[in-house]
């Protein structure tokens, strides 16, 4: 077991992991966060996309070691209180979601697209979130969504 | 002015984008034990033994083989004409017959500890010879279950051929088309819990379209009262047909009775894409006859469908592909026939489009090869031959009974709107050129089938003591929106805001009744009985005005746009539902203010056209599906915005039938595509965005007027892409490039082609 200290959606954590332990099930079992979900095992899918220290990271692909003293941003620490934030509000407008599995990842990937690059081109978009997959929307909606909030400075 | 019709927001979205989704994976089990399964790794396999003294020296961990299993072989299911004597055993004994069979089941305290006990399980496997190819399959040589003596599991239409079929037809063409292996790929993999109560009934909380079908299979197989077990699908992470019952759900709630403690099964990805059903898989042989002048006379179809290792749905589905075989077209003579047989793979189910998928890619290259051998273009030989718009109700000569179409009007629609005509002028310039970035455009035509099997479903609404509705529908909805849409459909009959209205779903505890979600039926049948439970409950609600003002109910009317309860004429003393709700709660007569409803139909027959356009590097082979133009009729759509949804997904999938997706097998029956990594799962920078063009003809069989919408995109753009490829590379003499047309098949072509 190895102590680390990870500040996760501005709360401070320390805890003793297995050094095998993945990030994603610290968040999830560890911590009880379900939000970030776990959609494949080879780093495909981006389900579990969270941000360290900005960044977006698949969660599944980096020890809970090595997120040692960083900060950690997960899909329940977007949203401002009852107010959405401007990325999830532009998903929900634009329809950019059907069974919500992928949501999550899809949001925060969009997020750390935009901090980026504010004002990307669809093609921009398509190829910053290739690393995130979809089965139900056919990213239609999901481009328009992240259109829309880069119109709105997400 | 009615609320349908509406881009009415999704209710569902808020909990999804906070990361609140109920997903059984997510749902807090307190002392659940982690179920692992230990999978064959052999296509085909003798078992001599099982060995698990090393996994169950871990801590806190027990390995369950064949030798503990009191249950019976599972299925197929009771379709006609499936082979019986092909049951798969909940847990493999003496043989296994995929990679992926179940050989044992480890039970622990945690997955990790699962993960390394199954890996310590010694199973002594005999390798068998594997049949993996269906058309190897059918030869009855090796043999997945001697006892059969065959491995034909299914049939359908009729072997007869009529040696006079193609008489008096000026051309006669003849191909094959495979309709290659899918994997479904939920993006949540499976998961299911189950824990006995104290009272002795069991909870299962699956991952699965169909909860109500569930718990009575359950309780088939377990030997149960159905009263005896609860079904629980919370929110589904996508089905797309394959999340259906099958034997992991079965053995989870088995292993929660017999050992008396919660458990938990969830699929990783790398599992489920070797256990999770695979879709299509038919191989379809065609010929079709007809003038000169391009009038189709006679189509022969062949159809062989590769069931998997195990007979399941898909053994059956050649006869979907049999019945919609005449696709748009006026055919005056359909000859079928279908053969199912079982190979050393993955069993096949439903996925998206399910049967109907392959009847209209078959006849849609059918007509492509027809017309490029008479020279004609595709758009016109298609509507040389055509349903005619006024002939509805039609039957096709294979007994499909259409409710009602205009085919030719999606097609001048989807082509007016493609601007084929200067698209082919691009094409003709790019030829003339010479250049190696060729265009292709793909045509398609297509109708398929909804609610096919003429299914009843259930529907109850439920005035709350606050004068808000409660929906409980059967249907169930793994994204499909219904809590919005079923919302909509309520709302409007009761005249009340859709915020009002809540939908549940899902829990057999709380929904009487139910078929579950599959084959696009929801709305047309589950939104029907929605909204005729809430026209009684308008029914009911007048008469307890009536009592209240002291009127007669036959002169109380409901003001659709207040949601007031007044007699006519005299809108000034009116109830509103909040009204009546706190003056019937406070009278106990609240429990009058409910009321369910059945609702039973015909199918329905979505029907569309879409336009496909592709650039084609002739040198390299790569391929750019750059647009995708789809009419998709639906009837009338109670939410544009979700179907539109709906569309988008469809056609994301057919497309990637077409381009990049196929579940592959070496020789030996190994999984080629076993993972996220070696399957070809499109990302955003795949696709295109996508053009679809709103057309509503709306059915006679619901008084919504609605037809299904999940699985049209899907049926409609695999033909259409596909065709563009080959229309791409006509000029080169290609005329076959097998799905999908990704750059190694479009590559081999061109070679074969120059050869």
């Amino acid at each position: 077991m190895t102590r680390i200290a990870v500040t996760v959606n501005g709360s401070r954590h320390e805890a003793d992991v297995e050094p095998r332990q993945l990030l994603v099930y610290f968040l999830r079992d560890q911590l009880g966060m379900k939000g970030t979900n776990v959609g494949c095992d080879t780093t495909s899918c981006g389900a579990c996309t969270v941000l360290i220290d900005g960044e977006s990271v698949k969660s599944c692909t980096v020890l809970a070691v090595q997120a040692d003293g960083s900060e950690v941003t997960t899909i329940e620490g977007l949203a401002d209180g009852d107010e959405l934030h401007p990325m999830q509000q532009a998903f929900h407008e634009q329809h950019g979601l059907q069974c919500g599995y992928c949501t999550p990842g899809f949001v925060m990937a969009a997020v750390s697209l935009l901090k980026e690059n504010p004002d990307p081109t669809e093609e921009e978009i398509r190829h910053g979130l290739e690393g995130n997959l979809c089965r139900c929307t056919g990213y239609h909606n999901i481009v328009r969504a992240v259109q829309a909030a880069a119109r709105a400075g997400a | 002015m009615s609320i349908l019709g509406n881009r009415v927001r999704r209710k569902e979205d808020p909990r999804f984008l906070r990361g609140e989704g109920r997903y059984v994976e997510n749902l807090p089990l307190e002392g659940a034990l982690a179920v692992t399964f230990v999978r064959s790794l052999y296509a085909h396999a003798a078992i001599n033994g099982v060995d698990a003294s090393a996994a169950e020296a871990l801590p806190n961990v027990q390995v369950i083989t064949a030798a503990d299993m009191d249950l019976a072989p599972y299925g197929p299911p009771p379709f006609p004409g499936l082979n019986t004597a092909m049951g798969r055993p909940l847990l493999a004994g003496d043989r296994v017959r995929f990679v992926g069979d179940i050989v044992a089941i480890v039970v622990s305290g945690d997955r990790a500890t699962g993960a390394d006990a199954a890996e310590l399980v010694m199973v002594d496997y005999d390798p068998l010879p594997a049949v993996v190819r269906p058309e190897d399959a059918a030869k009855d040589e090796v043999l997945l279950f001697p006892d059969a003596g065959t491995n034909v599991a299914g049939g359908s239409g009729s072997a007869d051929h009529d040696p006079a079929l193609f008489e008096g037809c000026d051309v006669v063409v003849t191909g094959t088309l495979d309709s290659t292996r899918m994997a479904p790929c939920p993006l949540e993999p499976r998961s299911a819990a189950a824990e006995v109560g104290p009272d002795g009934r069991v909870t299962a909380w699956l991952s699965t379209q169909t909860p109500h079908q569930d718990r009575m299979v359950l309780a088939g197989t377990l030997g149960l009262d159905p009263a005896e077990i609860r079904v629980v699908a919370p929110d589904v992470g996508g089905g797309f047909g394959a999340k259906m019952l099958n034997v992991e759900e079965i053995l989870v709630v088995w292993l929660a009775r017999r050992l008396g403690r919660p458990v938990r099964w969830t699929e990783t990805r790398s599992e489920s894409m070797v256990a999770l059903p695979h879709g299509r898989a038919q191989r379809l042989d065609f010929t079709i006859g007809g003038t000169r002048d391009g009038k189709v006379l006679a189509y022969r179809l062949d159809s062989l469908q590769d069931a998997g290792a195990y007979p399941s749905l898909g053994a059956f589905l050649p006869n979907l592909t049999a019945l919609m075989s005449s696709g748009v077209y006026a055919i005056p003579k359909i000859e079928f026939e279908g053969r199912a047989v079982v190979t050393n793979t993955t069993q096949i189910a439903a996925f998206r489009g399910a049967g109907r998928p392959e009847a209209s890619q078959a006849i849609e290259h059918a007509l492509d090869v027809f017309a490029a051998e008479l020279g004609m273009d595709p758009a016109e030989v298609r509507r040389r031959n055509f349903i005619p718009k006024d002939s509805f109700p039609y039957t096709t000569v294979t007994h499909a009974a259409y409710d009602s179409g205009d085919y030719e009007g999606a097609l001048d629609l989807v082509v007016r709107s493609a601007g084929y005509d200067e698209l082919r002028a691009e094409q003709r310039r790019r030829r003339d050129a010479g250049g190696p970035l060729q265009l292709g455009i793909g045509v398609s035509s297509y109708v398929e089938i909804t609610n096919g099997i003429d299914e009843t479903e259930f529907g109850e609404v439920e005035i709350t003591p606050d004068g808000n509705a409660i929906v409980r529908t059967g249907s169930f909805s793994h994204g499909q929106g219904h809590e919005t849409t079923f919302a909509m459909i309520a709302a409007e009959r009761l005249g009340m805001p859709v915020e009002n209205v809540t939908v549940q779903k899902g829990d057999t505890d709380d929904v009487a009744k139910g078929t579950g979600t599959y084959g696009s039926k929801s709305t047309q049948i589950g939104g029907a009985a929605a909204r005729g439970a809430a026209d009684k409950v308008v029914e009911q609600a007048k008469q307890l005005v009536a009592d209240y003002l002291e009127a007669s109910a036959a002169d109380i009317v409901l003001d659709p746009a207040l949601g007031h309860l007044h007699v006519a004429g005299d809108p000034a003393v009116a109830l509103s539902w909040a009204d009546l709700a706190a003056r019937a709660s406070a009278d106990e007569r609240i429990s009058e203010l409910k009321a369910d409803h059945e609702f039973k139909s015909s199918p329905t027959f979505p029907f569309g056209a879409h336009v496909a356009v592709v650039e084609v590097d002739t040198e390299t082979g790569r391929v750019e599906l750059q647009r995708l133009i789809a009419v998709d009729d639906a009837g009338t759509l109670v939410n544009p915005m979700i179907a539109e949804g709906q569309v988008h997904g469809g056609v994301a999938t057919g497309a990637s039938q077409a381009l990049y997706e196929q579940v592959v097998y070496d020789d030996d029956g190994n999984p080629l595509t076993g993972t996220f990594v070696g399957y070809a799962f499109p990302s955003a920078a795949d696709l295109p965005s996508f053009e679809a063009v709103e057309m509503e003809t709306p059915t006679p069989v619901n008084e919504l007027g609605a037809k299904g919408i999940g699985e049209s995109g899907t049926i409609g753009a695999t033909p259409a892409v596909h065709s563009a490829v080959l229309d791409a590379l006509s000029p080169l003499g290609v005329r076959h490039i097998d799905m999908p047309a990704n750059g190694e098949n479009v590559w081999r072509a061109i070679q074969e082609a120059k050869a």
